[in-house]
């Protein structure tokens, strides 16, 4: 016998959440704690159906429920369409559920359903179930294979100096990191900086020849420019967010996406096929827009997921504790938040990997991040970010280390992504069994700094 | 045993990234791994030093200048970091004091501890260019405002209350690694509540190490000057002027 809710979908979405600050500023959390389980159980008995019948942002005036909904994949729904959202958790986490099973339903499942199982579920059923699923995803290197963990080189330079950014790629390569990518974020927007930039990346990837892909974390519009000027560009970047108003915010939208996702695949630069697009997103961002809906920031953070796979992704990222307190408020917070977008972006079938972060006005500090780090590593993260000593000097905030990524290798016997593991043997940069070496001045890396 | 590896920094390259550090087995070694915690803590003292109020008071009396004290909504530090909204509007008390007022000055300043109440400790060094505005050009300045546990926009609802043509607001920056007390400036024509971001000019990373006070006052009287002349902040000002903008995005003290 199932309850039908009086309250509107996206209430009972919103008060089931387990607790953050960004639930409470947009003033659409539950008042108790016994509110909030309450509204679990009521959760628990919806029909999964009544995600396709009852839009939280109506069809009309939203173009990601149009797309959320246009693409659901009804054949693939069958298996998962009589049951309720605690039978859904039953089963993902039941012996006979595999990742066989789950990448066939992948397309059935839309991020609101994704979004109202997470919050049934405890952390450990995050861990599980996502550790089921494996999304590989190939450019040059080939990242999310089981047993392996892959991380972003990230050189930023608080002035996009090319020597500081070379510097911190050298310093990442010797320590094994930039499997998945290697990628700036850029302080300026000026196109000749950034040409400039997407140059020397390919230029190092190319000499050294190096299995990984550069990307230049810059609008969308501008990796379009550098397209047109004929540079290197390996990967397009975007944020992006789980409402059409949040992405208009970002300046993007649907039809742009993919005009540029077009112009990328033009330049042929994959190897392996179609996927040239690198996703970030990150719970908050739609509120900090004021383009909301009233909707909890995790289901949105779910429907942006929604958006990422219509473009056949390379790389997602959630940047989870970027944004600030005032959305996750400390470390248990973020912790919780990055587990459930790992979760949801794999059961949607995205390549997830997440920033492990954190700002200094969060209540959270770098243990937090190394229960997150070690979480995510066993429930099978495809990458995590690597920042030369933990600390983003253009961003200004702190996120995972080079060491942190040999760390969770080292601790859950994880590889990085099989070209580039071979890449760091032929180099000498690793002995037999995988670990970096001394690499003495003269090694060919550090030449190319002198 | 530490095993360090060849320190990229001694091939002359300079970059402020924590690049070299060596390591120990996969591990950092202990000296990075305290040096790094050592960053943190200055970091997180300075969002939670609460602002003495008393102190730059006392500064800005020395400087010639008259004061006011205000609040915001947020009753603690944690409320001020959870909930930003309350950190934008006045308490009822500081309302009520500034609206009996009545001066209509031509620029407000207002003094906000915002995410690093160590980041005033510059401000007096920027005020003290800015009495040229009083002396040389004229300008009605009112009071300063001293402001706790404030946001940027707490000084649109002060701007309104004083009626003030412009409110200029240097507050305390999210602190950095290496700058936990990075001033920023803020200016607004028309303060009013629910000014948007797209509507300020803003000059950021003012500190020794950064932006040296005295050149960010020059380019605030610059600012300020022509903020006047053409009644506007925000966009048109900024395509003007060259100085960066403040994306939908980007996150405010």
């Amino acid at each position: 016998m199932r309850r039908r809710s009086t309250s509107d979908l996206k209430t009972l979405m919103a008060r089931a959440t387990p607790l953050r600050s960004g639930d409470q500023l947009a003033g659409v959390a539950a008042n108790s704690a016994e509110e909030s389980i309450s509204a679990r159980m009521a959760l628990a008995d919806q029909p999964l159906t009544r995600f396709l019948n009852e839009p939280l942002i109506p069809y009309e005036s939203d173009e990601v429920t149009r797309l959320i909904l246009d693409t659901h994949d009804r054949a693939a729904f069958a298996p998962i369409s009589a049951m309720s959202v605690g039978a859904f958790r039953d089963w993902l986490l039941s012996d006979e559920v595999d990742g066989a099973v789950l990448k066939a339903v992948a397309p059935g499942v839309t991020p609101e359903m994704a979004a109202a199982v997470s919050k049934i579920m405890r952390n450990q059923d995050l861990i599980l179930a996502a550790s089921k699923i494996r999304v590989v995803s190939q450019f040059r290197s080939t990242v999310g294979l089981r047993g392996r963990l892959s991380s972003r080189l990230q050189p930023n330079h608080p002035t996009d100096d090319p020597s500081g950014i070379l510097a911190a790629m050298i310093d990442g390569l010797l320590l094994g990191s930039g499997d998945a990518v290697i990628g700036v974020n850029p302080a300026s927007d000026n196109l000749q900086v950034l040409g400039e930039l997407v140059e020397m990346m390919s230029g190092i990837i190319d000499r050294f020849e190096i299995p990984t892909q550069s990307c230049v974390l810059t609008h969308i519009t501008s990796s379009l420019a550098l397209i047109e000027q004929g540079r290197p560009v390996d990967l397009v970047f975007q944020s992006i967010a789980g409402t059409e108003a949040a992405n208009a915010a970002f300046g993007v939208n649907l039809d742009l996406l993919a005009e540029v996702r077009s112009a990328a695949l033009d330049l042929g630069r994959n190897p392996n096929g179609g996927q040239v697009m690198y996703f970030e997103t990150g719970q908050g961002t739609p509120l900090s827009s004021a383009a909301h809906h009233g909707v909890d920031q995790q289901t949105l953070e779910a429907r942006a997921y929604g958006v990422a796979r219509a473009f056949d992704p390379f790389l997602v990222n959630t940047v989870v504790g970027f944004i600030g307190p005032e959305y996750l408020f400390d470390g248990k917070q973020i912790i919780r938040a990055g587990l459930e977008d790992h979760f949801c972006g794999k059961l949607l079938g995205l390549p997830m990997g997440c920033d492990v972060c954190y700002t200094n006005h969060a209540e959270a500090d770098q243990d937090d991040m190394d229960v997150l780090l070690t979480l995510l590593a066993t429930a099978g993260v495809n990458f995590v970010m690597g920042v030369p000593g933990s600390d983003d000097i253009m961003l200004n905030y702190q996120s995972t280390s080079f060491h942190d990524a040999l760390y969770a290798r080292r601790l859950l016997d994880l590889r990085p992504a099989p070209e580039f593991e071979a890449w760091l043997a032929r180099t000498g940069l690793v002995d037999g069994r995988g670990h970096p070496l001394v690499t003495g001045g003269n090694h060919p890396l550090l030449q190319v700094l002198s | 045993m530490t095993e360090e590896v060849t320190r990229p920094q001694s091939h002359g390259i300079v970059t402020p990234a924590r690049i070299g550090l060596g390591r120990t087995g996969a591990s950092l070694p202990t000296r990075a791994v305290l040096d790094f915690a050592l960053d943190h803590a200055r970091a997180r003292d300075a969002v939670h030093r609460p602002l003495d109020v008393g102190q730059v008071e006392g500064q800005l009396l020395g400087l010639g200048f008259s004061t006011l004290r205000v609040t915001s909504q947020a009753a603690d530090r944690q409320a001020y970091l959870a909930r930003p909204d309350l950190g934008a509007r006045l308490s009822a008390s500081s309302r009520d004091g500034l609206s009996s007022l009545g001066v209509a000055p031509d620029l407000a300043i207002v003094l906000a501890d915002g995410l690093s109440s160590q980041a005033l400790d510059h401000a007096p060094y920027v005020l003290q260019d800015l009495k040229a505005l009083q002396a040389d050009h004229g300008w009605h300045l009112a009071p300063v405002v001293i402001a706790s546990q404030a946001r940027v926009a707490l000084g649109d609802e002060i701007g309104a209350c004083l009626g003030a043509s412009m409110v200029l607001v240097l507050i305390g920056e999210r602190p950095g690694m290496s700058s936990p007390d990075s001033l920023g400036a803020y200016l607004t024509w028309q303060p009013k509540i629910g000014r948007t971001n797209a509507e300020r000019n803003c000059v950021s990373n003012i500190r020794p190490q950064g932006l040296p006070p005295e050149a960010a006052a020059r380019t605030l009287l610059w600012l300020l000057q022509e903020a006047r002349r053409q009644e506007r902040t925000g966009i048109g000002l900024k395509d003007l002027s060259g100085l960066k903008t403040i994306g939908p995005f980007t996150a405010l003290p």
